[in-house]
């Protein structure tokens, strides 16, 4: 049971990005994905996640064993994968309770997406509490005026609401102060207890810190340039990626 | 045999000859002039006036009105039509039922019509009164005892001009007047069906009280006409819904509704429109407030091919006040060209018009008002909201509001908003699982929830639900 990645190659465009990318993350599992600026990490997520206009020209995507590539991306996301985005699109019209709803209300076959459920509320209530992301937010148009650090907390209480099978966090400490890290990677550490399969990408290896992988991809020009477990996460930490790139590090 | 109104060619050409109106600034027509086949005989309107037994001045105003409609020349602000074919428009269809009272009186086909709308539920929730109209002629009229007792009378049009002739002859035609242009002529040639309700002084009816239309077959012109009067210090609260199945070749509607708001009194008028993807519709509503009376214009306008609706209130007596909200979805290759109108006519009057428009799939949404204050109006105050929400690239809103204000100690405000749909966050919305339509209805109920906010639930929920299917059925209802 795992989220697999095999050989994938996808462009934007008419420009390739990635280049026979491979990676596994397995039920409970968090595998890191580091890399410099433009090495095609968020491509990456955005790929797994099937976003318009990122198209995979060869290699496969699977979850759990069924092949991904060819499904939209709401349908992938029925399926069990979730993005966190790293910097999340303001949805005017849709308060963030109302989209929690909804989108709760589409697993369970609810004809009515936008009836209320108090479960879910309460639920959504006590989520929202432990990452410290005021009430008032849920009231609020999605993204809408939000700040960095609440934008963060707002996907992850999305995905510790609707539980995916398997999280795509990007950059999901950027911006952030110490205590917020924290705060996200406990949330990532509760999901991959619960049994989630996590893919975080990050730049920095300061919140591996707080959320240890079992295994770190580093990926640089769209290309998985080294493999290993969470010492290299501390490694990158020390030395940065200048061992992986043939001109001066960014 | 061809169609009642045969529309201009593809909508594509509409959207462009728009969109050059857009280029150059002016508030130009799209030139073609609308073309008339056929004329409507004069014998013909005495024979509609004879059938539903009306008095001499009712048969005389059908007859002026005739004379008007063949002098008149083509409105200037109608597009989209090329040609209006009156040979083909049935008159006067009478259903084959007769007046009943109770819903298992009506025969099969009709009440299996009424059930697939939600009727029978709707009638036995929340309303007071009902009157249905089935193909020009009141099928079901059925009045609670409590409003008879109150000396409310609500009555199918044809039986309140025969009843209470003075009563109607007061208002009847003095609201909204037959010269106002060519088609409100033709509208008072030919009415047919449509409700009275009468609120005597004093009288709060809490619960709304509802009547739906329904064009039952093919090139059936719709000329329904609703009056509505309420007494000094009354209240009451009207519900229209129109729904038409679908059909063949086009068809037209021109209704109409004229409110009197009598001194400190509350009338509140609802309309959900739905009508099918192949009909024009005209609708002509006007409405008067006297002296501290509060006139509420709601229309929730989703179906149709082609629609011009312009509430309107004159606001005649001092302290008197309107609000006027639509909610309009062009979904698909439609027009809806549509707007508020408040004319203050005296001091200390107050008018919010607020228009949310939605427009997808090479839908055209189009606001046109007019807030007018008029010399001596002081005091008076006016805002005017105007959202628009452009779900695609091949959609459209414009937005042409016009303020003439002759009274410099007034206050006349606007705001005006275009927001549009970004791939982001369908993306985004999909990632948690929900399709495009999904998501569509999602935002769009969002856009438009402040104004359904302020409505009774059954209004909000039915025009929710509308709005819902309109965008998961990925092209609508009908």
């Amino acid at each position: 049971m795992a989220l697999q990645v095999e050989n994938l190659h996808a462009r934007i465009g008419d420009t390739e990005i990635l280049h026979g990318v491979t990676l596994r993350a397995g039920k409970g599992e968090v595998v890191a994905v580091m890399g410099p600026n433009g090495s095609g990490k968020s491509t990456l997520l955005y790929t797994i996640m099937g976003r318009p206009g990122y198209t995979p020209t060869k290699g496969r995507i699977s979850l759990d064993g069924e092949d991904l590539t060819a499904l939209p991306p709401e349908e992938r996301s029925l399926k069990g994968v979730m993005l966190a985005f790293q910097d999340p699109v303001p949805v005017p019209g849709v308060k963030l309770s109302m989209l929690l709803t909804a989108a709760w209300n589409k697993r369970r076959g609810a004809k009515e997406l936008t009836r209320p459920d108090p479960r879910l509320l309460a639920a959504v209530r006590r989520n929202a509490r432990d990452l410290g992301l005021r009430e008032e937010l849920l009231h609020r148009d999605v993204n809408v005026g939000f700040s960095g650090g609440e934008k963060k907390r707002s996907e992850m209480l999305q995905l510790l609401t609707l539980r995916p099978r398997y999280a795509l966090l990007d950059e999901p400490d950027s911006g952030l102060d110490v205590d917020g890290v924290k705060t996200i990677a406990a949330a990532a550490a509760r999901l991959a207890e619960e049994g989630a399969g996590i893919v975080i990408v990050t730049h920095y290896a300061r919140i591996l810190r707080f959320l240890e992988p079992s295994r770190v991809y580093v990926l640089v020009d769209g290309r998985v340039v080294d493999e290993g477990g969470p010492s290299l996460a501390h490694r990158i930490d020390r030395e940065g990626y200048s061992r992986y790139l043939s001109s001066p590090a960014s | 045999m061809g169609a009642a109104v045969r529309m201009a060619k593809p909508i594509e050409d509409l959207v462009e000859a728009s969109r050059l109106e857009e280029l150059l600034g002016s508030v130009r027509q799209y030139p073609k002039e609308v073309e008339i086949r056929g004329r409507i005989e004069r014998s013909l309107v005495e024979e509609i006036s004879r059938m539903k037994k009306e008095p001499e001045w009712m048969r005389r105003l059908r007859l002026r009105a005739l004379e008007l409609f063949e002098k008149m020349p083509m409105p200037r602000w109608l597009y989209g039509v090329e040609e209006i074919d009156l040979e083909e428009i049935a008159y006067y269809v009478k259903p084959r039922a007769e007046l009943v009272d109770k819903w298992e009186e009506l025969p099969d086909w009709i009440r299996e019509a009424y059930q697939r709308l939600g009727l029978p539920e709707a009638e036995a929730k929340f309303l007071s009164g009902f009157t249905a109209v089935y193909d020009s002629e009141a099928v079901l009229a059925k009045a609670k005892e409590d409003l008879k007792r109150r000396g409310v009378v609500l009555l199918p049009m044809e039986e309140a001009v025969r009843r209470y002739p003075d009563l109607v002859k007061q208002y009847f035609g003095r609201v909204f007047s037959m010269a106002d242009h060519k088609f409100a002529a033709l509208h008072y040639a030919l009415w047919s069906g449509g409700a009275f309700l009468y609120v005597p002084p004093g009288v709060k009816i809490l619960q709304p009280i509802e009547a739906f239309f329904f064009i039952g077959s093919e090139l059936e012109g719709q000329f329904e006409h609703t009056l509505v009067v309420t007494g000094e210090n009354s209240y009451v609260h009207f519900i229209e819904g129109c729904a038409a199945p679908v059909m063949r070749s086009y068809s037209f509607h021109d209704g109409m509704v004229e409110l009197y708001a009598h001194r400190g009194s509350r009338l509140h008028f609802s309309t959900i429109q739905n009508w099918s993807r192949n009909i024009v519709n005209f609708n002509n509503k006007r409405a008067i407030a006297e002296e501290g009376a509060h006139v509420e214009w709601l229309e929730g306008s989703i179906g149709s091919r082609l629609t011009f609706t312009y509430p309107a209130t004159i606001l005649r007596g001092r302290g008197a006040s309107t609000r006027n909200i639509s909610v309009t979805l062009a979904n698909g290759p439609v027009v809806k060209d549509v707007g508020g109108k408040a004319i203050h006519a005296a001091p200390e009057t107050r008018s919010i018009i607020v228009s949310k428009s939605i427009s997808a799939g090479g839908g055209l949404a189009t606001y046109r008002g007019l807030v007018r204050v008029q010399r001596g109006a002081r005091g008076s105050v006016s805002h005017v909201q105007c959202d628009s929400l452009v779900l695609d690239e091949k959609s459209r809103a414009y937005t042409y509001p016009r303020n003439e204000v002759e009274e410099p100690e007034s206050e006349v405000g606007h705001e005006a908003s275009v927001g549009r749909l970004s791939e982001d966050q369908l993306f985004y919305l999909a990632s948690r699982g929900l399709r495009e339509g999904e998501a569509k209805a999602l935002i769009v109920l969002g856009f438009i929830q402040e104004v359904l906010r302020d409505l009774p639930l059954e209004v909000a929920s039915v025009l929710a639900k509308v709005v819902e299917l309109e965008f998961s059925e990925l092209g609508g209802v009908g």
